[in-house]
């Protein structure tokens, strides 16, 4: 059986027409290219294949593409600036060395932005909680902690300025 | 691994889902969010012709007091309620869900996909039975309630009818004075042992344990004489199971450990 669907996938729409035991992260990667997403487990537990999905982290090995028809579905090609320039949290996790191999990086990056969207005065220990779903065998996490708490002070910091900055 | 073939059907009502059902028979699942559903399709374990896709019925999402009652419905996921103001009446079942896997998986699992998965060492479960929670349901033939005590049948079965939906969970009074803990040896995996406090319950303080039996245990413990604490008289009070590298002497004294634990967080509300 092949299925019809329509995907919004970074802004962009997409048909396909795939199986639906195609499970999103395969979609992703194979029908769109987009191999950004990493598959590791298969079964919800390393988090490599994290993306957001209508702003929240999901793990795209456990769902499948008919399921999320009509929601914004955004990938770590997202981060990026169309020439390449790394967003915030992406240049904070190369200057803290929040990553060796790169393998898991993607994962972390989808479940960190995600996270300090909806939480954007997140404590460290609550970070350190948060990425506790995402298995990581290089790194010993505590570089990648810091990375996301020194993101979000910055962007803490970037507000302040900007609410400042409004009432002056 | 990959799931095998099936086809795919979408629900856009609780009728026609039930619909579905009827049609499709007992090769045909429900899936909402997923959580367990497809790491066991993934893994083969399970092996669905049809899927019945929930996700996009609208008016299971809502979250709602009614009364002393709190209703949730089928598709409020672990993350909504976490974050949900439920008031001092309901924070256990907010406080309890930062057990429920991890953030990305809280924010697709459903209360009512958790409950109809029957895993003997789920959150929903154990709150389900210690706060006297009602389970609706919607088959051919209507709605029916039936009490979370007598939905929990075995290890991934209930009460319910092969054509039935679970499409709310009414939890009827407060509980002020409950605490959920447990103990993984990994923070998000299965619990080893869960225990779960409600020293509010009709007939006095109650604990359900999970992880001990195929099913939630519920222990109705009797204390005030002597000096043994309650997580000691329930240790003492119930049958737990022995495996390989888990024994039940262990097992016991982690029954021991988190009732005590759960017990005195409850009491310090």
């Amino acid at each position: 059986m092949i299925q019809l669907i329509e995907l919004t996938v970074n802004g962009e729409r997409h048909d396909l027409a795939v199986e639906p035991r195609r499970t999103l992260v395969d979609v992703l990667r194979h029908d769109l290219g987009l191999t950004g997403t990493h598959v590791g487990c298969e079964h919800g537990i390393c988090g490599a294949c994290t993306v957001l999905v209508d702003g929240a982290p999901v793990r795209a090995c456990l769902m499948f593409p008919a399921q999320v028809e009509g929601a914004d579905i955004r990938t770590v090609e997202s981060l990026a600036a169309p020439d390449g320039t790394l967003n915030d949290l992406q240049q904070c996790f190369s200057a803290h060395h929040g990553l060796q191999c790169g393998f898991c990086t993607p994962g972390f990056l989808m479940l960190a932005e995600g996270y300090l969207a909806e939480e954007p005065d997140a404590t460290k220990e609550e970070i350190r909680e948060v990425v506790a779903s995402n298995l990581c065998r290089c790194t010993g996490y505590q570089t990648i902690v810091e990375a996301i708490d020194d993101c979000a002070v910055r962007r803490r910091a970037a507000l302040q300025q900007q609410l400042d900055g409004s009432t002056a | 691994m990959k799931p095998a073939a099936f086809s795919y059907h979408r629900a856009h009502s609780v009728a026609g889902a039930v619909g579905l059902l009827t049609e499709l028979g007992e090769d045909a699942k429900v899936i909402a969010g997923g959580q367990s559903l497809v790491a066991m399709m993934n893994f083969r374990l399970a092996r669905p012709e049809h899927l019945i896709d929930i996700t996009h019925v609208d008016g299971l999402s809502g979250i709602r007091r009614d009364g002393a009652a709190l209703h949730l419905g089928a598709l409020v996921t672990h993350r909504a309620v976490e974050r949900a103001d439920l008031g001092p009446e309901f924070r256990v079942l907010s406080e309890a869900m930062a057990w429920v896997g991890h953030l990305p998986i809280r924010t697709r699992g459903t209360v009512g996909g958790s409950i109809a998965h029957s895993d003997a060492t789920a959150e929903w479960c154990l709150l389900a039975v210690l706060l006297d929670a009602r389970i609706v349901a919607e088959g051919p033939a209507g709605r029916r309630e039936i009490a979370a005590g007598e939905f929990f049948l075995g290890p991934y079965t209930t009460a319910l009818e092969p054509d039935e939906l679970i499409v709310e969970i009414v939890f009827p009074r407060p509980a002020p004075r409950a605490a959920l803990t447990e103990y993984a040896d990994r923070k998000g995996d299965f619990a080893i042992v869960a225990a779960a406090v409600d020293l509010d319950a009709p007939g006095g303080p109650r604990v359900v344990l999970g992880g001990v039996a195929p099913t939630p245990v519920s222990v109705a413990p009797r204390t005030g004489a002597g000096s043994r604490s309650p997580g000691e008289i329930v240790a003492a009070a119930v049958e737990v199971r022995d495996e390989p590298g888990i024994s039940a002497h262990y097992r016991r004294g982690l029954v021991r450990t988190l009732v005590d634990r759960a017990w005195a967080e409850a009491a310090a509300r």
